[in-house]
């Protein structure tokens, strides 16, 4: 089972340059979140503040009851150990194979004999689909090799929070399709705390049970996925929806003249929220919330044609599905959803309308 | 960010944070045998061959300054004490200065430079393993070990090339080029420069790490690195030769002082 992750008013500055401050939230232990947030807003920073390999100016991290910006050097390479990273490119050590570097963290941590090793290794090769690819040193695989490599060897010592900076990056839709897959499988199989740092909106909005997004040197928002998917605050979801209307402009933010300039343009209706990725067995992770659970607590009507497929009742009355269709059409954002639901309706036997690359 | 005026010294302070980190981790279990092994075969694979090359014009260079000098004052068997006390003395510590800073530091400092901006370091000290005990005390050991080896190195090649020059070259007798060995130079003076090449070793590696480590900024970060870690150790190994010798002499009685 995971951990949880508690952070507390983080600052963190380099210089006289803030990056971000007074960040609270907290992951909680064996759900999926998301870090959200615009080019440059020191995401990939706040990951690395989170392992402690940056010092924050201000606040506390707890994790499994130690405040991990106050422990020593040598208490923190034992925190250290509850985690796996999967860093952009992999990281993988460029000296040595695929298998020498999935071993590592096994040869340096444990006294494994090496016929053990060769079995986890293997094991974990063949959850990433790198079978085969053993003797290969890094630079001779692709990116998205690279990266799985990188993830086989976050996963060997078993860890309870696993960080993932920019799994998407660099992929082309179909391989993050198939790690998003993975991740998600991946959860419901070790049931670690899951950190994904992004500004893939697909994943985003598909794949966690929580969303943050960083904005303007602070934590816009942190809450379940329903929550930020419906929420009208401009900056969530001008994000959220990859739209130019809102306060986030090309450099950082816009200046007075253009949010003058578009303030009469209409922002149109919130596209539809879309289903949770589903485990690729379609059993539910231990974590996962029943879909619509969130709105119905907190009796917030979704916007028209969400949870394509399922027959949901919210607040005043269902939403018809027949009307969510064409006003889902109208937004232009994610029209990918209705249209396959459409699809989905004349011909059932092809394939369930959630938009994943099934495995 | 602003430059502060404190830049120089807190790069100087982390420095030596650095290198007190290392010379503790020198002495911590379990050691990487094996990673010291390699690199110590690296770093002698990268160094050996130039510095085989600089020693001999040095030998030369001496006996061909002091052989016409000596000629006409009637010394000429002395010629063999003067290469003998240059080598030994000054050439050498020099040249292994020059060849581990400039060869085997430009090596560990881009290795562990581009390690740095691939974020293998970062991965490293997430996996919970310390990039210091795990990479850079055993390249401080391998190259204190191979500076020592290479000044013994250059003292050898060195006098060597000395005679040929002297005897095959100037008509000088190898007999009395052999005998004057020890008639300046004497066995303190090995010794020394044996103790300034393992200090060299420690402060090229030392530089080398601490520029590597904080490569920043992509490829052109680690250029940067190696170049200034290479320029940095020069200044440092040279003043550091110069304060050694000095204690050395008034420490050490000298011959026909």
């Amino acid at each position: 089972m995971g951990v949880e992750i508690k952070v507390e008013h983080l600052t963190k500055r380099f210089g006289r340059q803030t990056i971000w401050e007074d960040v609270s939230l907290t992951l909680p232990a064996g759900e999926i979140s998301v870090l959200l947030g615009p080019s440059g807003t020191g995401k990939s920073v706040f990951l690395k503040t989170l392992i402690g390999l940056l010092k924050p100016e201000n606040g506390s991290i707890i994790i499994d009851g130690k405040d991990i910006t106050k422990v020593r050097e040598k208490d923190l390479y034992e925190v250290r150990k509850l985690f796996g990273v999967l860093f952009q490119d992999g990281a993988l050590f460029g000296s040595q194979n695929i298998y020498d570097n999935i071993a590592f963290p096994l040869r340096e941590h444990t006294r494994k004999t090496e016929k053990e090793i060769k079995d986890i290794v293997l094991d974990k090769m063949e959850i990433t689909g790198l079978s085969g690819s053993e003797r290969k040193l890094p630079g001779e695989i692709s990116g998205g090799m690279r990266k799985r490599a990188g993830l086989a060897r976050a996963l060997v010592l078993d860890p309870e929070i696993l960080l993932f900076d920019e799994p998407d990056s660099g992929l082309d839709p179909v391989r993050t399709a198939y790690l998003n897959q993975l991740i998600v499988d991946l959860n419901a199989q070790i049931q670690a705390t899951f950190l994904i740092v992004t500004h893939d909106i697909n994943t985003a909005r598909t794949v966690p049970d929580n969303i943050g997004l960083l904005y303007r040197r602070h934590l816009a928002m942190f809450g379940p996925r329903e929550m930020l998917l419906s929420s009208n605050e401009p900056v969530v979801r001008q994000f959220l929806n990859a739209q130019r209307e809102g306060p986030i402009g090309m450099a950082e933010e816009k200046d007075a003249g253009e949010l003058e300039a578009e303030k009469g343009t209409e922002l149109g209706a919130l596209p539809p929220i879309p289903i949770q990725l589903p485990t690729s067995s379609g059993k539910a992770r231990l974590t996962q919330r029943p879909p619509g659970s969130w709105l119905n607590e907190h009796g917030v009507e979704p916007p028209p044609g969400s949870f394509p497929g399922l027959d949901l009742a919210f607040g005043n009355g269902a939403s018809s599905a027949h009307a969510s269709v064409s006003a889902g059409n109208g937004t232009g954002g994610v029209r990918v959803v209705p249209a396959k639901k459409a699809a989905a309706r004349k011909a059932p036997v092809k394939r369930p309308a959630t938009g994943r690359g099934d495995g | 960010m602003a430059v502060s005026p404190l830049a120089p010294v807190r790069g100087a302070g982390d420095f030596f944070a650095l290198s007190l980190d290392v010379l503790r981790g020198l002495f911590k279990r379990p050691f990487q045998f094996a990673e010291f092994v390699q690199q110590a075969w690296f770093i002698a694979s990268v160094t050996i061959f130039p510095t085989a090359l600089v020693s001999i014009p040095f030998g030369a260079v001496l006996a061909l300054q002091i052989g016409n000098l000596t000629k006409q004052i009637g010394a000429q068997s002395f010629t063999g004490a003067v290469a003998v006390l240059g080598v030994v003395r000054e050439a050498s510590p020099i040249v292994t200065a020059l060849l581990i800073a400039g060869a085997g530091g430009s090596a560990i400092c881009a290795d562990l430079g581009s390690r740095k901006i691939r974020e293998e370091i970062d991965a490293m000290e997430v996996l919970g393993v310390s990039p210091l005990a795990r990479l850079v005390v055993p390249r401080v050991l391998a190259c204190m070990l191979v500076a020592v080896f290479l000044n013994g190195m250059v003292a050898v090649v060195g006098v060597m090339g000395g005679y040929f020059f002297n005897v095959i070259l100037q008509g000088g007798t190898p007999g009395a080029y052999l005998a004057s060995f020890t008639a300046l130079a004497q066995l303190p003076d090995l010794y020394v420069g044996e103790i300034k090449a393992a200090i060299f070793g420690l402060i090229a590696a030392l530089v080398a790490a601490y520029k590597g480590l904080n490569a920043k900024g992509g490829p052109k970060g680690v250029g940067d690195a190696v170049n200034q870690s290479v320029v940095i150790s020069f200044m440092l190994l040279f003043l550091t030769n110069f304060i050694i010798t000095a204690i050395y002499f008034q420490v050490v009685p000298q011959k026909g002082g």
